[in-house]
């Protein structure tokens, strides 16, 4: 039977072959939790009576989400996680290593894996061709503990994306257009396929841009046929040797197939307080912000970084606006000093954060006053998500966020761009 | 499934009620206490609703229940607050299965058949929430098996410690 890259990839790790709709308890090969969600997987683990995981060196702890910690509640959490990775030989990857779903890619995910992960953007390692997925705590916690979990084999949509991005487009507009059109709930227990055209010369952050926000459209994953590109990026990290080629059959069954042409997509914006809230910049009006967040594991990539500051260099963020820049991860953040873009945003007057997740989640770093509004590159604009249900952010590329930042409201990057 | 009868007052919410209106990431460091994050239970939907609840009565969504994080710590503290069960015309993904885990009954419904402060009555083996106040029964989707079967059990955690592992 002709097979989704999902069906393959769950076939591989199941006892049987399957297709979607049926229920299989799989292998998984990496599991994680980071540490909002790490502690109560702990605790449910000790409740169910193990005290080892079953694979040591691919169940990591992330220490991201309040890194560094900003009160004694969350350090105790922490030492918690560290405990847990003393006693059992499970990985910790602590304050500064950088966002869960980056160091992911970096250091542990192959193509046709199975990753589960306790936060809802493990999809992002789809991009690498692995079936990569978010669940609660207590699912993690028996995935420490057997590398087992049950899963529904999703059916799939696929996304034909074809065309070449015009001026001042990149890969973030290009997934909030593709929200937009999806809606919300519009993937719920699906999994996203993309492939086309523009897939084939897409760069890998453009594509763990577009995995990560899957799950804004409600899907288990968004996943892309892995190939040379991949392949490159892998050996990039020194892990050439566990790439596989995995890809859908020529026709296999999808349950839908959206056609996307690139190359009509503006500049996008998810507004308050949903990211399927969509707005081509052209119609947005003129919104004037008081903080702009370049960073996520959505977009704070060498490539992000490196697109915001040509944008940066040698202009000035506007009187009264908060730049605020966090390196995806450690290496990142090297490779970014190596090449000068550090210095160019810190000239321009950023304030560059520890590797980690930043200000997303609302814990620490640039939580928004009353009324305040943000343009930001992450992943999310729910009420109260940077930690002040008072406030009003929106969802835009880092292009648009970095010539936001200096026109003092959002500002479309179509006019800086060359 | 434990059959239960549920009886309880229904508290409406709408559409897309996300992970960080029912447990704001402002209170992250409370996330090694639930009993204390219970308190803040839904708080950016309805500030008061922590203050007004009472073990037994429902929380009743629109669609899309529950999107957003991975955080068990959602359905978990909806439990600890006394929720006999989360009803909406639909739940996101995760949540959805982070309910079953946890042992919260999350029901697919038509809720625009149920308003604010109606008392209803659900049998969960029946399949039926019966609105007291309306004498109108509204039908749930049944689960899928293997919920039914971690459900029953009490909880993933349950169902694995019986079981030695996975028995589905």
């Amino acid at each position: 039977m002709k097979k989704t890259i999902a069906e393959k990839i769950i076939s591989a790790h199941a006892e049987s072959e399957v297709s979607a709709g049926d229920i299989a308890v799989v292998d998984v090969d990496v599991v994680m939790a980071q540490d909002g969600t790490g502690p109560l997987a702990v605790s449910q683990i000790e409740k169910m009576g193990f005290d080892r995981v079953k694979q040591p060196q691919s169940s990591i702890l992330f220490i991201d989400h309040a890194a560094p910690s900003p009160r004694k509640e969350l350090s105790n959490s922490h030492m918690v996680l560290r405990q847990f990775a003393e006693k059992t030989g499970a990985q910790v990857s602590d304050v500064g290593e950088g966002v869960c779903h980056q160091i992911l890619v970096e250091k542990y995910v192959c193509p046709n894996h199975i990753v589960i992960g306790a936060d809802s953007h493990t999809c992002t390692s789809g991009a690498l061709g692995a079936f990569a997925t978010g669940m609660g705590s207590t699912d993690i916690a028996v995935g420490f503990a057997l590398a087992k979990t049950w899963l529904m084999v999703p059916h799939t949509i696929r996304v034909n994306i074809e065309g070449t991005p015009g001026k001042g487009v990149f890969a973030k507009d290009l997934i909030i257009f593709i929200i937009g059109k999806i809606t919300s709930d519009g993937a719920t227990y699906k999994a996203l396929e993309f492939g086309g055209s523009a897939v084939e010369h897409m760069t890998m952050d453009d594509r763990f841009t577009i995995s990560n926000m899957a799950v804004e459209a409600g899907a288990k994953t968004g996943l892309f046929a892995s190939d040379d590109i991949t392949k490159k990026y892998l050996e990039s990290m020194d892990r050439g040797d566990c790439f596989t080629n995995v890809y859908p059959d020529e026709g296999a069954a999808y349950q839908e197939v959206i056609d996307i042409d690139y190359s009509a997509i503006k500049p996008m914006i998810s507004k308050p307080h949903t990211v399927d809230n969509v707005s081509s910049i052209d119609e947005l009006g003129k919104i004037k912000v008081d903080q702009v967040f370049i960073g996520t594991c959505t977009n704070g990539r060498l490539s992000d970084l490196a697109l915001a500051a040509s944008i940066l260099k040698g202009r000035k963020v506007a009187p009264g606006v908060r730049l605020i820049v966090v390196p995806a991860s450690r290496k990142v953040y090297l490779e970014a000093m190596d090449k000068g873009i550090i210095k160019d945003l810190t000239e321009s007057g950023a304030a560059i954060m520890a590797p980690g997740c930043g200000p997303c989640v609302g814990v620490h770093e640039g939580i928004l006053g009353d009324g305040e509004v943000c343009l930001s590159t992450q992943n999310r604009n729910f009420v109260g998500r940077m930690g002040n249900p008072n406030s009003f952010i929106y969802l835009g590329s880092p292009a648009t966020a970095a010539w936001s930042a200096v026109k003092g409201y959002i500002a479309d990057p179509r006019e800086v761009l060359v | 499934m434990k059959n239960q009868a549920l009886e309880g007052k229904s508290f409406k919410f709408g559409d897309d009620i996300s992970t960080d209106l029912i447990a704001p990431g402002r209170y992250f460091h409370l996330r090694s206490n639930l009993p204390e994050l219970a308190k803040h239970v839904l708080e950016d939907a309805d500030p008061q609703f922590a203050q007004k609840v009472r073990p037994g009565d429902f929380v009743v969504g629109g669609r899309n229940f529950g999107l957003g994080s991975s955080r068990e710590h959602a359905p978990a503290i909806i439990k600890l607050a006394g929720i006999g069960a989360v009803l909406a015309k639909s739940f996101a993904r995760i949540f959805f299965r982070n309910c079953i885990n946890v042992g919260l009954p999350a029901l697919i419904c038509d809720t625009d058949q149920i308003e604010e402060g109606d008392n209803l009555k659900i049998d969960l083996s029946e399949g039926f929430i019966h609105n007291l106040d309306k004498g109108t029964q509204i039908k749930f989707n049944p689960l899928p098996p293997v919920m039914i079967k971690i459900l029953s059990d009490g909880g993933l955690t349950e169902h694995i410690k019986k079981n030695k592992g996975f028995n589905l």
